[in-house]
C-alpha cells in the first residue's frame, strides 16, 4: 500500500481522505484534526476566506493542500468568478465547484456545475466538480477536462451514508476520472463503504466536525479510508459459493463428456 | 478502466501471452467469484472462461440466464439476412464467396432486391441484415446505399453486415436508413488474419480491428461484432471478444452493443478447422459473455443446429435468425449460386417463433424503427 498513491491534479496523494474546515466549535481545532486525520487536501469556503493568515486560513497547516470551493455560487458565473478571487488571494489553482441555488436540500445544479468547470479547466484550473451521481453529468465534466468528480452520498450535512449507492456504483464504473465520494458520509463505516467500491477518496467534514470528539474522529476516518482502500485493492472475495447442484436444468443437454 | 483512443491501444494492454497466462492461472475461487459480481472486470471475464470454470458450467448457465432475465425478460428478437451478392475480391481462406471458388455468382439489382426483399417481408420479418461480399466496384457503399433505402420502406429495420467502410461511408448509409452494424473480426490473431486473408483489401488487420469505431462514430445504432470460432485457440478469440464489446460498450454509450458467436464445424469446406470449440466450450463462451456484458444482445446463427439454439435461448441468447438463406436471390429468384456456408437450422419464421413460444419465450418481430432517413 506504500506506493498505492492517488494522482490528482499533476499531485501525488498518499492520503485519500479530503477534510473540511466548517462546521468546527473552535477552528483551532483544525490543524490536530488535519494531523489525526493524515489527510493533505482540505477545502475550505472562499465565502469564509480573510486574506492570508487571517481568519481560518491562519489554522490550516501549510503542508496542506487547499482546495478552496465556491459555496454561496448559485451559478456557474458566480462559480468562476469565486474561483478566480481564491487564485488571487493565493489559495492556488485547485478549484471545488459548487454551483447550489437550492438553500432547502442544497444539491448542487449539474448544469452549472458542468458549465463551470468548462469555463475553470480553460482558465487552467484544476477542477473538482461537486454533483450528484449523475451519469450524464459526470460525463460532461469528465469532457470538459475536470480533474475529478465529487459525487454526493447523500444530501450535504445529512451524516446519512451512501444513500446514492448504486448511481455511485455506476460512476466509479463508467467515468475515467478519480471519484471523490463528497457529502453525506456520516461514519467511518460508511468511508470505507465508499473505498471498498472503488471511490479514489473521500471528503468527509461534518462527521468529523459535529464529533463530540472531532480529533477522534478524524482517526476512525483515516483507519476507515485506509481499511477500505486496502480491501478494494486485495479484491473482495466473493460473498458465497454456490456449492455443488444435484442437476443441471440448463446444461444437463450437453452430457458430460466433451463432443466437439 | 484504462480507455484508449482506439481498441487497438486498449487490447495492446493485454498481451497473447498474457492472456494465456491469465487463463491457465485462473482457478475456481476467481470463477466463484466472478459469477458472485455484479460488474465484472477483464479479468473476471477471463477467468469464467477459463479451463477453471469448465466444472462451474451449471451455476455460469444459472447465473447467465438470471442476468438474461432480468435485462431481456423473456424475450427474443427474430431477423433474417438477405445476401445481395457473393461477387468478393478477398481470399478468406475459410469463406464459400472466396474469389478463388469457381463458381456462378449473382449480384442483385437494387430492384432485383427489392423482390427478393418482399417476399422476406411477406414471411413477416421486420428486421432485416443486408450482406455483400466485398467487390468494392460492383458493390460500392453507393450500390449498398441505394439497396437499403429501396428496401427500408419494407421493414423496421436495417442492418448491414458488409465489408470495411469509412466513417462517412457509414453516415451515408445511416441516411440510407441502416441503423445497425455488424462486422466480425474473424480472429483477434494478427498473425493468423494474415495468413487468412493472404489477398485482397480485407488482408488489411488494423482496418478492420477499427471498423466497430468507425460504425460507432457514425451514429448507427447498434454494432455488433464476433471472432469465427475454429480459426485461433478458443480461449483467445473468446477473451478477445468479449473485451471488444466491454471497449465499445465504455466509448460509445449510446451504442447497443451486439455480440455474435459464429461456430466453424470441424469440417467445413476444405478448410480445416484446427481448434474447433466443442458444444461446453461454445456454451461456457456465451455464459461467461452474458456475465461480463449483461446488457449485450447476443445473436446464434443457423450455423448451429436447432437444438443447440433452442438450448441457448434460455441460457442467454437474445437474437436469433430465421427462415435464412446465405445464397444471393435464394429466395424469390432462381438462385443457382452457392451459400456462404452450409446452415444447420432450415427452420422457417413460423416454426422459430413456435419454438420460441414453446420454450415460454415470446418472439418479438418487432423491436425497433429508425425515424430518421433522408
Amino acid at each position: 500500500m506504500a506506493d498505492d498513491i492517488l494522482h490528482l491534479g499533476g499531485a501525488q496523494l498518499h492520503s485519500r481522505l479530503f477534510i473540511g474546515t466548517g462546521k468546527y466549535g473552535a477552528d483551532s481545532l483544525i490543524p490536530e484534526v488535519c494531523a489525526a486525520a493524515g489527510a493533505e487536501v482540505i477545502t475550505v469556503a472562499m465565502r469564509r476566506v480573510e486574506g492570508e493568515s487571517k481568519g481560518i486560513q491562519g489554522h490550516i497547516p501549510a503542508h496542506m493542500r487547499l482546495l478552496p470551493n465556491t459555496s454561496g455560487a448559485r451559478t456557474a458565473a458566480e462559480a468562476v468568478r469565486l474561483a478566480k478571487l481564491a487564485r488571487a488571494a493565493g489559495c492556488g489553482n485547485w478549484i471545488k465547484i459548487e454551483c447550489i441555488a437550492d438553500t432547502r436540500y442544497l444539491l448542487p445544479d449539474g448544469y452549472e456545475t458542468a458549465k463551470a468547470t468548462e469555463l475553470l479547466v480553460k482558465e487552467g484550473f484544476v477542477v473538482l466538480p461537486y454533483i450528484n451521481p449523475d451519469l450524464y453529468v459526470a460525463r460532461d465534466c469528465a469532457s470538459a477536462g475536470a480533474a475529478a468528480v465529487m459525487p454526493l452520498g447523500a444530501p450535504i450535512g445529512t451524516n446519512r451514508g451512501l444513500r446514492t449507492k448504486e448511481m455511485l456504483g455506476i460512476l466509479i464504473e463508467e467515468i475515467d476520472l478519480p471519484i471523490v465520494v463528497d457529502a453525506g458520509i456520516g461514519a467511518p463505516s460508511q468511508a470505507c463503504e465508499a473505498m471498498e467500491m472503488g471511490a479514489a477518496a473521500c471528503l468527509v467534514n461534518t462527521a468529523i466536525a459535529s464529533s463530540p470528539n472531532a480529533i477522534a474522529m478524524a482517526q476512525a476516518f483515516k483507519l476507515a479510508v485506509q481499511a477500505g482502500r486496502a480491501a478494494y485493492c486485495a479484491g473482495l472475495g466473493a460473498e458465497h459459493y454456490g456449492g455443488a447442484v444435484a442437476s443441471s436444468p440448463l446444461t444437463g443437454f450437453l452430457g458430460e463428456e466433451r463432443s466437439a | 478502466m484504462n480507455t484508449q483512443a482506439t481498441f487497438e491501444a486498449f487490447l495492446a494492454q493485454w498481451p497473447r501471452e498474457m492472456r494465456a497466462s491469465m487463463a491457465a492461472n485462473s482457478s475456481p475461487a476467481q470463477v466463484l467469484a466472478a459469477l458472485n459480481k455484479e460488474s465484472l472486470s477483464p479479468q473476471d471475464f477471463m477467468a469464467l472462461l477459463s479451463p477453471a470454470a469448465a466444472p462451474y458450467l451449471e451455476q455460469m448457465a444459472q447465473r447467465a440466464r438470471a442476468l438474461t432475465l432480468r435485462h431481456f425478460g423473456r424475450a427474443v428478437n427474430l431477423f433474417t439476412p438477405i445476401y445481395v451478392s457473393d461477387y468478393c475480391t478477398n481470399h478468406c481462406r475459410y469463406c464459400g464467396f472466396n474469389t478463388n471458388n469457381k463458381q456462378p455468382r449473382r449480384h442483385l439489382t437494387p430492384d432485383e432486391a427489392f423482390i427478393e426483399a418482399q417476399a422476406i417481408a411477406e414471411m413477416g420479418i421486420q428486421h432485416i441484415l443486408v450482406l455483400t461480399g466485398e467487390a468494392p466496384k460492383l458493390s460500392s457503399p453507393a450500390y449498398i446505399g441505394e439497396v437499403c433505402q429501396r428496401i427500408k420502406p419494407l421493414f423496421a429495420s436495417v442492418g448491414i453486415e458488409v465489408y470495411s467502410l469509412t466513417e462517412d461511408d457509414y453516415r451515408m448509409l445511416r441516411g440510407k436508413g441502416v441503423d445497425s452494424f455488424t462486422m466480425f473480426q474473424e480472429t483477434y490473431n494478427a498473425e493468423l488474419y494474415g495468413w487468412l486473408h493472404p489477398k485482397g483489401p480485407k488482408h488489411d488487420y488494423a482496418w478492420r480491428l477499427e471498423t466497430p469505431t468507425r460504425a460507432a462514430r457514425a451514429g448507427l445504432r447498434s454494432v455488433g461484432i464476433g471472432a469465427l470460432l475454429g480459426l485461433d485457440e478458443f480461449i483467445q478469440d473468446a477473451f478477445c471478444t468479449g473485451l471488444h464489446g466491454y471497449w465499445l460498450r465504455h466509448s460509445f454509450p449510446q451504442v447497443d452493443v451486439a455480440l455474435s458467436v459464429p461456430r466453424m464445424c470441424p469440417h467445413e469446406g476444405a478448410f480445416e478447422v484446427k481448434h474447433a470449440v466443442d458444444d461446453r466450450q461454445f456454451v461456457q463462451y456465451i455464459c461467461a459473455l452474458r456475465c461480463f456484458l449483461p446488457r449485450a444482445s447476443i445473436t446464434v446463427s443457423t450455423r448451429e443446429k436447432p437444438s443447440m439454439r433452442d438450448h441457448l435461448i434460455p441460457i442467454g441468447v437474445t437474437r436469433v435468425s430465421a427462415g435464412v438463406s446465405t445464397a444471393v436471390g435464394g429466395r424469390k429468384l432462381e438462385a443457382d449460386n452457392a451459400g456462404q456456408f452450409d446452415i444447420s437450422d432450415h427452420r422457417s419464421l413460423a416454426e422459430m417463433c413456435a419454438a420460441i413460444e414453446g420454450l415460454g419465450y415470446q418472439p418479438v418481430i418487432k423491436d425497433w424503427e429508425a425515424c430518421e432517413s433522408e
